[in-house]
């Protein structure tokens, strides 16, 4: 399992700007998969709903419930697109590398982006940062501020630490999940595809790890959205 | 910039800047057309929809208020109706009870007068005959008397029936 990645290191000559063309092409299709099935779904949308448009309402009430479960409705109804947006990309991300791998050449071209700390990070910190945007924006500076002494003044090196072990935990979390899945998926192949007594032996457990693989992911995308709504609940809402 | 690389031994392949701005840009962007495109229409759709079933639910209520205020008017109507109905009957049994009296009085009356007329009638007719009959009789027993006479009358009977005239014009007087 020695696979290299496709990188593109010091991109347009700048020194820090590095790419891994498989997390760029991964995100590509994960993004476009999302927008692709959440657009068709839109079609033909009918005040009786049918088919797939029960499927995506089932799944906007049940986005919906994880928003309720935190705050209010009447604040929380704004962060529905956040939340949506965010589970389902996760989802199909995650899917993306149970479904299959590809390493031409021993280069990692097909996985799932979200078994990459970086881009895990990424949502993690933008998450956060849309905490701590939405919490100035809807509570004003001084309350946000102030939020941070709360219950007591001396917590507050304990609040400012909290923040970044929210967004460290948020971003790993993820990514050490659909990372694991990953290396043992790509193990038991690896075993499955030597020899026949390999592929006798690989196969079923092959079959099981995807199937669990495919609950992580579902899990692992339903945790980060129920996440997101926790934190940026201890930032809008005042009743806490 | 592969210093990241060496603090993350977890990762694969470390933490690479472009990356995390392909995915920031990547996921704002999802998340701009995705608000457009996908969840502003099923929204709307939901609104919409719930909209409607409230509407319904309103509509249906005051349909159920009406249908109820109108059956109440029909029975009423209903009930009214038959009132007329047995008056109307009422009134045409008494009506025609009177009728009946009436038609069997005058028929009363109608026979009585035909009696009567046809006995006057009777009496007449009768008064006529008898009459007639007298007249005949008369003429006849003064041609029998004059045929008789005729005949043969002595002298002996003449004065006999002669005295037998004088003798009748004399008792009833």
């Amino acid at each position: 399992m020695n696979h290299e990645a496709p990188m593109w290191n010091d991109a347009f000559g700048i020194s820090w700007l590095d790419f891994n063309l498989s997390n760029v092409l991964m995100m590509v299709i994960a993004s476009t998969i999302v927008f692709i099935v959440c657009v068709a779904a839109t079609r033909g949308l009918q005040r009786r709903p049918k088919g797939f448009q029960n499927f995506m309402e089932w799944l906007i009430d049940f986005i919906k419930g994880i928003i309720g479960s935190n705050m209010d409705w009447q604040v929380g109804r704004m962060f529905l697109p956040l939340g949506l947006t965010l589970f389902t990309y996760i989802f199909v991300s995650n899917m993306l590398g149970v479904v299959t791998m590809w390493a031409p050449h021993h280069t990692l071209w097909w996985k799932s982006p979200t078994s990459d700390p970086g881009i895990t990070m990424t949502l993690a910190v933008m998450v956060v940062v849309l905490t701590h945007y939405y919490g100035v924006k809807l509570k004003g500076t001084k309350e946000y501020g102030k939020d941070f002494t709360r219950p007591l003044p001396f917590l507050l090196p304990f609040k400012i630490i909290e923040e970044f072990a929210n967004t460290l935990t948020l971003g790993l979390r993820l990514y050490g999940n659909i990372y694991a899945g990953e290396i043992l998926l790509g193990l038991l192949a690896g075993i499955a595809s030597t020899s026949i007594l390999g592929f006798l032996g690989g196969f079923l457990p092959l079959l099981a790890w995807q199937a669990f693989s495919t609950f992580i992911g579902f899990i692992q995308a339903f945790i980060f959205t129920m996440l997101t709504m926790v934190y940026m609940s201890h930032k809008v809402s005042s009743d806490h | 910039m592969q210093t990241f690389t060496g603090l993350f031994v977890l990762g694969a392949s470390g933490l690479n800047v472009g990356d995390m701005l392909v995915q920031l840009i990547l996921f704002l962007v999802l998340l701009a057309l995705l608000g457009k495109f996908a969840w502003g229409p099923f929204m709307n759709m939901m609104k919409e929809r719930e909209d409607y079933i409230s509407n319904e639910i309103d509509s249906a209520e005051k349909n159920h208020q009406e249908a109820i205020e109108m059956q109440r008017q029909a029975s009423e109507e209903l009930k009214k109706t038959r009132e007329d109905a047995q008056s109307i009957i009422e009134d045409a049994r008494k009506t025609a009870g009177a009728q009946e009296r009436d038609i069997i009085e005058s028929a009363r009356k109608e026979a009585d007068r035909l009696k009567i007329s046809a006995r006057q009638e009777i009496e007449q007719e009768r008064d006529k005959a008898v009459q007639t009959l007298k007249d005949q009789v008369a003429s006849m027993s003064v041609m029998i008397a004059s045929k008789v006479i005729e005949k043969e009358l002595s002298e002996k009977d003449q004065e006999a029936l002669i005295n037998q005239y004088i003798d009748e014009a004399g008792e009833e007087r």
